[in-house]
């Protein structure tokens, strides 16, 4: 077993019996449903939308090459900068160079889970520039020093309670206020920093091919603000964002507000096609888009796993997953938690060290039918622990396990073979201790179906 | 009418009245049974555990052993759902034959009012029961409604819903003893939900789910009982 598998299971343990815990996530997720079910009856066709977008995506990954081109040709155009980034220390590189030529000391930065995934803060911070995160959930998450809990609700496991007694210890304000006075207090310290940073960072939902855009979808405009006062805006994204076309998001936007949170629509659905052209009167000076493969192309290259490519990062799966509702966000420890964490992690990351997150799953098929654009997820989640026994990640104890298995299971005489007791006596030394405390054992019958069949005949 | 019964391994082990009481119902209505005892498994537990080149064998023996069969039918939404959708798969050099063998394969709440068009079994059962939506049932099956409809028609039953029917039980195979601690988090979630509807018994397609939450009622000494769909329609009688 691995360290972070380990890990993993330790933390399982501690938080899934953490009560406190429990009562808040169960809140917030009974809201997320509510949310979901909602959004779902926005549609006539529900079912219809879910199938043309897994087409439109489709087609997007299956001409990936060839529309990341033609989304550099039209946004270079009107003077957009594209950097292609193979892996996470290229893009860091890349944002810190950009840092230096303009002498940055401050960023502010919109929620991106692309950002996490590079573990762009850090970095910066550790090259002395201070970044600040605008998104309301994302600034808690930063204030408490911890990364975010859910892809799309960072902040969703602390309660009310928390968010005051958080905002008391670190901006000095009173204890115990209400959420409407928070998000005050969070606002009057955001706006300075607005005016100040020197580049505003955000991430991307979707990269248009045909119009040369990308389009960032927020509820609470800080993406907005983070591009308008700063001269610069760098715009991160995984490859795999890409829509064929601007006429996509009339499918794309609702499912997405649908999906994630039960909107109508999002709040503000901005595109971003270019710095400031010289008939605008406003936008920065500069604009960069940076691609990012990181282990992208490699999911892309296996025909069986590129349809997680597909995903338009709603949240919709953790928000169904009975293992994320007892375990929360954190303890998966990697950027993309949830369904989609446990499936993507592997293949963008090593097989050998997350395999136990695809293990982890009871695979009760939730996760698939939620996702708004038809990835068989839980399809996934088996193909990984294959890859993981296919690629020799298993120990073999556990391999002369299924050897054994197969051996009594194609035999009718070995399975009849010894009484109940005997059988009772031999599983409970063998899986007694995993079975865990909390639970009884069962009893095996005396004798077989089978044995009994032949008596009463 | 002449129907084959699969009888799950862990059905087979663990709790073989079940088979017999499904014989017994099926029998009732006019179905003349027939049983190959060299069945032994489907091979999803090697499957769910991505030990593919094992399930093979067991897969292709189990299709070989039910192959004559028009209507096979068995107490498990979890092992009919992983034939119909997942032979195909595991037995990728004969996926025509893996994909006719999954339509005659059926899960027994769904033959009883699909096929044999029953909606009362004549059972009677006294109790307030909660029915849980087993996910194989639910996700690979599609069922829902036969076994509510099965178990309405109940003398004595009172079914109530539990507001997270539809959500797992924790069990998952290899998942119960892999990532125990979840497991039983997710158990004692569903068991708690259910106590809360005032019920005496939760009632499921699958003995796999029941046999998970029942180790933790048993463990608690909690005041209610896991039954199987079949055992309660042939009660009374």
């Amino acid at each position: 077993m691995g360290i972070k598998q380990d890990t993993f299971l330790r933390e399982s343990r501690r938080k899934a019996s953490d009560m406190d815990h429990r009562r808040k996530i169960n809140f917030s997720l009974s809201q997320s449903h509510k949310a979901f079910r909602e959004g779902q009856l926005r549609f006539s066709n529900v079912e219809a939308a879910r199938q043309q977008a897994k087409n439109v995506k489709w087609k997007a990954l299956e001409n990936l090459d060839k529309y990341l081109e033609e989304f550099e040709k039209n946004f270079t155009l009107r003077g957009g900068k594209v950097i292609w980034a193979q892996n996470a220390q290229e893009a860091r590189e890349a944002v810190l160079k950009i840092c230096r030529d303009k002498q940055a000391k401050k960023i502010v930065k919109s929620k991106s889970m692309v950002t996490e995934e590079i573990h762009l803060n850090k970095f910066l911070e550790d090259n002395l520039i201070e970044v600040i995160e605008t998104d309301l959930g994302e600034y808690i998450q930063q204030l408490a020093d911890e990364p975010p809990y859910h892809i799309v609700a960072p902040a969703m496991h602390k309660s009310r309670e928390d968010v005051a007694q958080l905002f008391h210890e670190k901006l000095n304000v009173e204890a115990g206020l209400p959420p409407e006075q928070l998000t005050l207090v969070a606002r009057e310290k955001l706006r300075e920093e607005y005016r100040e940073a020197e580049i505003g960072i955000t991430g991307v939902n979707f990269i248009l091919a045909d119009i040369g855009g990308v389009a960032v979808t927020e509820n609470e405009g800080n993406a907005r603000l983070s591009t308008s006062f700063p001269q610069t805006h760098i715009a991160i994204t995984g490859i795999e964002k890409l829509l064929p076309s601007v006429d996509d998001l009339d499918l794309f936007w609702p499912l997405l507000a649908a999906f994630g949170s039960g909107q109508n629509i999002t709040v503000y659905n901005t595109i971003f096609t270019g710095p400031k052209q010289k008939n605008e009167p406003d936008g920065p000076q500069e604009m960069i888009v940076i691609l990012l493969d990181n282990g992208r192309t490699k999911v892309l290259a296996d025909p069986e796993a590129r349809e997680i490519l597909y995903c338009i990062r709603c949240g919709s799966c953790l928000n169904v997953c009975p293992v994320y509702q007892n375990i929360g966000g954190h303890t998966y420890a990697t950027p993309y938690s949830g369904p989609i964490g446990a499936v993507l992690t592997p293949l963008l990351e090593d097989l050998g060290q997350y395999k136990h997150l695809s293990y982890a799953s009871s695979l009760c098929g939730s996760c698939t039918d939620a996702c708004p654009v038809r990835i068989n997820l839980h399809k996934l989640l088996l193909d990984n622990r294959h890859k993981a026994v296919v690629e020799n990640y298993s120990s073999r104890s556990e391999k002369f396990g299924w050897y054994a298995w197969r051996k009594a299971s194609l035999s009718r005489t070995i399975m009849n073979m010894a009484g109940g007791n005997m059988k009772n006596f031999v599983i409970s030394k063998l899986f007694g201790k995993l079975w865990g405390d909390d639970r009884e054992l069962p009893v095996f019958a005396p004798k077989s179906f089978s044995q009994l069949w032949k008596e009463r005949d | 009418m002449q129907v084959s019964v699969f009888i799950p391994c862990f059905v087979d082990q663990l709790f073989p009245q079940t088979g017999f009481n499904m014989v017994k119902v099926l029998e009732k209505f006019g179905c003349t049974v027939k049983y190959n005892p060299n069945q032994t498994c489907c091979g999803q537990p090697a499957f769910n555990a991505g030990y593919w080149s094992d399930c093979k064998p067991v897969a292709s023996k189990f299709m070989n052993d039910l192959a004559d069969a028009e209507y096979i039918v068995a107490p498990s939404g979890s092992c009919v759902g992983f034939v119909r959708n997942y032979y195909e798969r595991v037995l990728e050099d004969n996926q025509a034959a893996a994909v006719n063998f999954g339509k005659g394969l059926f899960e027994f709440s769904e033959f009883l009012t699909n096929v044999l068009q029953i909606t009362d079994a004549g059972a009677t059962r006294h109790g307030v029961a909660t029915y849980h939506d087993a996910c194989g049932a639910l996700r690979e099956c599609r069922i829902k409604e036969a076994p509510r409809k099965l178990l309405a028609q109940v003398k004595g039953l009172e079914l109530r819903e539990a507001p997270d029917c539809e959500t797992c039980c924790g069990f998952g195979g290899t998942f119960a003893v892999k990532y125990e601690p979840i497991s039983i988090a997710m158990g004692e979630q569903k068991v708690l939900n259910a106590m809360n509807t005032g019920a005496d018994f939760i009632i499921s397609t699958d003995w796999s789910c029941l046999m998970h939450l029942d180790g933790y009622i048993r463990k608690k000494g909690y005041p209610i009982q896991t039954l199987h769909i079949v055992d309660v329609l042939a009660s009374g009688w």
